[in-house]
């Protein structure tokens, strides 16, 4: 139970030129086809195993969407074979077909049936899916008056009210509240253990490296990448900077905007990476995880002294912390042109989940206001990922020592 | 057999089946005050306006029947049955576009839906002929034993108005025209069937016409139960078994090959 296999899946949808040739085709079908297929998603396999949690990751329209409605029966293959054993419930497009008209109860109701639930069953579940959707008074309103959230919340409960083989979720989760989302992330991962296979579509690394044992990469219709969540999310991020990069190229002639680089040019920053205790590369940390920030700047013309400096800020751009070599007393005088110098920051992760970037300055005198050689902003990404062991919520880690007296 | 496995699986979601005829039915008067009690005035009012209207102000009088009521019973004998067969199918034809929500997220046999269509159509039916039966019997005009034969011939309907909507159903979903289209065409329908006037006001040349509109001999049949009281003429049901067999049939195939496309197209 729980086994999904995917081999040589490949949907597309037909195109007609007019909305008479799909009639012209229909009554001459001894003639050529008329429509013209569009490949969403082509030569796409994989299996799962039971109890296995794989997340989908890909760009919009990579093919996310209609790999899952694939899997979840609701759409045909038009070539190769899916093949899914046990009770599958889905939430696929934020909903499970809810009624306007209806109440949230007589929907609940009606989707639980479609699930294969029998009515004596789903009776019994019913104050349980009430209770987890926490949605009030609302249950006995006509959906047509619930909010997104709402309706999610509802969906939801009902698609894990009796735990399924097979869960599937495209993107729901991202649509309630904070509340709710770690509500439902913490059942899914309680139907994990129970042995639920989860296949789960998100744009939340966070998530997706949290819950997942292994993520599949879809681009354009195509899956590039079957592999540990960290290492199909840093290709993915690299396939991303690869495309963004040559944004920026294309947009540097006038002034290209994804990376703020400013100043004078005097020295400029030639190398930036972060490196954990090994002195390897890393984009994704740890909280609380030894790393250091190493910089590479090349000074251009004689320098009479030089301060390099960097602020780490969160995904909101809030400066979270920054620092230099003038604070940290460490000045650098009388360089000569040509000279590489090499710095290392090195500090303890002890951030909150999330992304950050560093930003990095060389300037001279306290701040960079005084001359700037350059400002170079988003120089690097990198993400804190806390254990699920750790979970706590903020920007910064703050371990307490708990005592408690009684 | 084809049949076999779609039998199946209607009896597996027969829970989902009944509850959204109850759920329907609820559905309809949820909001007004009198609630349910309207399935019953609206009737009541129908066969309350054609005898009041027909029988005694206009004395209106069916060609060789001499009764005060045999008019009102022929047109509603015509109006209800012919009500319950555009119920059917009008609400079969959009059955697949109303219900686009469900089958573009959930997966589950969507034979189910036009089955939900028939039995809600069913209990609709029910109710209001079951007022007009009491009022048969109350106005001293129940046929007696003839009365049984209604039922096989309220099956070929069914089967003829579910073939016909499942096909258009499914046609609708790629060409919204069909939808459009087939309400004119029961406009032209209604009135080329003898529901208001009698077949024998038509001249004979239209009279063997109307013998090839298999809704024309199924509405003829329930006349001359209800208001001759005699057995229908069997042999003229025989078109009309012949289509709806042929319209269910070629229902079952269109439905198989196009119901994957289908999901594409909601």
């Amino acid at each position: 139970m729980g086994t999904i296999r995917v081999a040589g899946l490949g949907k597309a949808y037909k195109q007609y030129p007019t909305r008479w040739s799909r009639l012209a085709e229909w009554m001459l079908p001894f003639l050529p086809p008329r429509h013209k297929r569009h490949w969403v998603l082509r030569d796409v396999s994989f299996s799962v195993q039971p109890g296995e949690a794989v997340g989908i990751v890909g760009d919009n329209g990579a093919g996310k969407s209609t790999l899952l409605k694939l899997i979840a029966g609701t759409t045909q293959p038009t070539e190769g074979e899916v093949a899914v054993a046990g009770r599958v419930a889905a939430l696929l497009e934020l909903g499970m077909g809810f009624h306007p008209e209806f109440t949230g109860r007589q929907n609940a109701f009606m989707a639980a049936q479609l699930l294969g639930l029998q009515p004596g069953e789903i009776e019994t579940l019913m104050p349980q899916i009430e209770r987890f959707a926490e949605i009030g008074e609302y249950v006995d309103q006509p959906v047509r008056v619930y909010s997104s959230g709402m309706m999610v919340r509802l969906a939801f409960s009902v698609a894990t009210a009796r735990r399924p083989d097979v869960l599937i979720v495209d993107e729901a989760l991202a649509v309630g509240d904070a509340y709710f989302q770690h509500k439902s992330l913490d059942r899914i991962r309680q139907l994990r253990n129970e042995g639920t296979t989860l296949l789960l579509v998100s744009h939340d690394r966070t998530a997706i490296q949290s819950i997942c044992d292994r993520a599949l990469l879809l681009d354009a219709g195509k899956a590039v990448k079957d592999g540990t969540p960290e290492e199909v999310m840093d290709y993915y991020n690299a396939l991303v900077a690869e495309r963004e990069t040559r944004t920026v190229r294309q947009h540097a002639v006038d002034g290209g905007k994804v990376q703020t680089v400013s100043g004078t040019g005097e020295a400029t920053v030639t190398e930036v990476a972060l490196l954990d205790e090994h002195g390897a590369r890393v984009e994704d940390v740890k909280v609380g995880q030894p790393v250091s920030l190493a910089i590479e700047v090349e000074v251009r013309e004689d320098l009479p002294e030089l301060v390099v400096g960097y602020v780490i800020k969160d995904r909101l751009g809030q400066q979270v912390y920054g620092t230099n070599t003038h604070h940290l007393e460490r000045p650098l005088e009388r360089i000569a042109k040509g000279e590489r110098i090499r710095l290392r920051f090195g500090f303890d992760a002890n951030l909150g989940d999330g992304s950050y970037s560093v930003a990095i300055a060389l300037h001279t005198g306290a701040t960079h206001v005084a001359k700037n050689y350059e400002w170079r902003d988003l120089a690097l990404i990198f993400r804190v990922v806390a254990p699920p062991a750790a979970r706590f919520v903020g920007v910064a880690w703050l371990p307490p020592r708990l005592e408690i007296q009684r | 057999m084809i049949l076999t496995p779609t039998a199946a699986a209607i009896w597996r979601y027969r829970g989902f089946i009944a509850g959204s005829v109850k759920r329907e039915f609820q559905a309809r008067y949820r909001g007004s005050m009198l609630g349910s009690v309207w399935t019953v005035l609206n009737p009541l009012a129908m066969i309350a306006v054609y005898t009041v209207i027909f029988s005694r102000l206009m004395q209106a009088r069916l060609p060789g029947v001499d009764s005060t009521f045999a008019y009102s019973i022929y047109l509603c004998a015509g109006i209800i049955t012919w009500g319950f067969f555009t119920e059917i199918v009008t609400r079969a034809q959009n059955v697949f576009l109303d219900n686009a929500n469900l089958i573009k997220k959930l997966s589950f046999p969507r034979i189910c839906l036009p089955v939900v269509v028939v039995l809600s159509a069913t209990v609709n039916f029910a109710i209001v002929f079951a007022l007009f039966t009491a009022f048969l019997v109350a106005s001293g005009n129940f046929p007696g034993t003839v009365f049984v034969a209604i039922f096989p011939v309220l099956v070929v309907q069914v089967a003829f108005a579910i073939g016909l909507g499942v096909i258009l159903g499914v046609l609708n979903v790629f060409f919204r025209d069909v939808g459009q289209f087939f309400a004119i065409v029961l406009q032209f329908w209604f009135w080329l069937t003898p529901i208001v006037y009698s077949v024998t006001v038509l001249p004979e040349r239209l009279r063997s016409l109307v013998a090839w509109n298999p809704m024309a001999s199924l509405v003829a049949a329930y006349q001359s139960i209800l208001v001759s009281r005699q057995w229908p003429q069997w042999g003229s049901l025989l078109p009309a078994v012949v289509a709806s067999l042929a319209l269910c049939l070629l229902a079952v195939r269109l439905f198989q090959k196009r119901s994957g496309e289908m999901v594409d197209e909601l």
